[in-house]
């Protein structure tokens, strides 16, 4: 009876460690859940106004970019996964990974072959361990990426994207990469505090929306002049534009994953309150029903010796 | 005189956004003063040199832009950048340092080019001479 007292004893404050980490957790991804969102905001200045003088742009010029044309016989599509760094983020990364594997069956069974590119230590372990081919990966920056986080893999991705399947591409570092004929990129959309929605879209070749101009309005879009020459803007811009689709997906996801690790770490908490409320009782019962038994042992025992006594009386 | 809505916004944030007289920057064409009234034009800011920002008081505020593109619309002059460097946010003897060392490392490979650029910028936004 006592042993089981003790073996309650240490469970209880075993699952207390483990409230108190994810506790600290839960309130780190909170503050966190803040910061991603303001980094989304401020970023959003920059985005509107690369989209207008694109806009621009495409009116004056001929959209033969290769960014911007598709490929006819696309061969190898890279596919730039996003995933967290670490875990306590519940569904978070399994999500994102789901998303990525749909994603290159059905590639595949449009006759192309995926190539992977992993930003975050979680998709990277996921892949290393089942032993599969990945063309890059990035980590280190998953909670708070920067622009450069998102230049570095943008500067793999587009000259490999350039090249085409079947030719060889320079990466920064001097290594050549084989070409790729499209871009995917799969990250979790940031739809409230309480819902993360893994997406996957094409980044290259863009696809070019046509919108509808109100021209009673705003008039003809104004004649602008360019320095240097609108192709070669065009040139200058596109890469920056999907270099912020990259950077934008990188603040998304981040929001994402504190606002998945915070539900994750609340679950968390709340069960170890659960599991410590049920076994402390537990504990006291056992412990009740110990001084119990001894008080009956005791009672017993004096019982039988004052019986002993008045006998030999 | 006439006033213009000047915003000025890098990737990661709006750095500065107001009303200014006037805007002075160095395209890959040349330099170029912006006024009120301005033809819509569209340009790439040569790297390795700040934009002036004339606010109506008469007050130059410089910018070290990195890898930007100046756009002037009817409505207003928007200068986008990769990194931009608001002139009180520099440190003029880092600045100074970070120029001379990458001065004396020459500018073989592209990232010795890109520190020069940057620094040669950030001094020339705080109006020294380089």
């Amino acid at each position: 009876m006592a042993a089981q007292a003790r073996v309650l004893k240490q469970r209880v404050k075993s699952v207390t460690s483990t409230q108190k980490i994810t506790k600290a957790q839960e309130l780190i991804a909170t503050s966190r859940i803040a910061k991603a969102q303001a980094a989304v905001e401020a970023s959003t200045p920059y985005a509107e106004q690369i989209t207008e003088v694109l806009s621009a742009l495409a009116s004056a010029s001929t959209l033969e970019h290769p960014l911007l044309v598709e490929r006819p016989e696309p061969k190898r599509a890279a596919i730039l996964l996003v995933t967290s760094d670490r875990g306590l983020c519940g569904g978070y990364n399994a999500g994102a990974i789901k998303a990525a594997e749909e994603l290159s069956s059905l590639l595949r069974s449009q006759g192309k072959e995926p190539v992977m590119y992993i930003i975050g230590r979680k998709g990277l372990g996921y892949y290393t361990f089942r032993q599969r081919a990945i063309a890059a990966s990035w980590t280190g920056f998953s909670e708070r990426p920067t622009y450069a986080d998102a230049d570095t893999a943008a500067a793999a991705l587009l000259p490999a994207f350039l090249a085409g399947s079947g030719n060889q591409a320079q990466d920064p570092d001097g290594n050549t990469t084989d070409g790729v004929d499209e871009i995917h990129l799969v990250s979790t959309h940031f739809v409230s505090m309480l819902s993360q929605v893994p997406q996957a879209r094409r980044v290259a070749p863009m696809e070019i929306e046509y919108v509808e101009q109100d021209t009673t309005v705003s008039g003809p879009m104004p004649s602008y002049e360019f320095e240097p020459g609108p192709k070669e803007l065009l040139d200058l811009l596109l890469p920056k534009y999907v270099t912020t689709r990259i950077y934008a997906a990188l603040l998304d996801a981040a929001a994402s994953e504190s606002a998945a690790r915070r539900a994750a770490c609340k679950a968390a908490t709340d069960n170890a309150n659960d599991i410590i409320r049920t076994l402390s009782r537990q504990m006291n019962q056992a412990r009740q029903a110990q001084i119990t038994q001894e008080l009956t042992e005791i009672i017993g025992g004096v019982d039988a010796l004052a019986a002993a006594n008045s006998e030999e009386d | 005189m006439a006033q213009m809505q000047v915003d000025l916004v890098s990737v990661e944030r709006q750095i500065w956004s107001g009303e200014a007289e006037m805007v002075v920057a160095r395209t890959t064409d040349g330099d170029i003063g912006v006024m009120p009234g301005h033809a819509p034009l569209l340009a790439e800011l040569k790297e390795g040199f700040a934009a002036r920002i004339i606010e109506p008081g008469g007050n130059v505020l410089g910018v070290a832009v990195h890898g930007g593109f100046l756009s002037v619309t009817k409505e207003k002059v928007s200068i986008l950048a990769e990194a931009a460097d608001l002139s009180d946010e520099i440190d003029v003897a880092k600045a100074k340092a970070a120029y001379d060392t990458a001065r004396a490392a020459g500018a073989e490979t592209a990232e010795a080019l890109a520190e020069l650029r940057r620094a040669r910028a950030q001094l020339l936004a705080t109006g020294q001479d380089v």
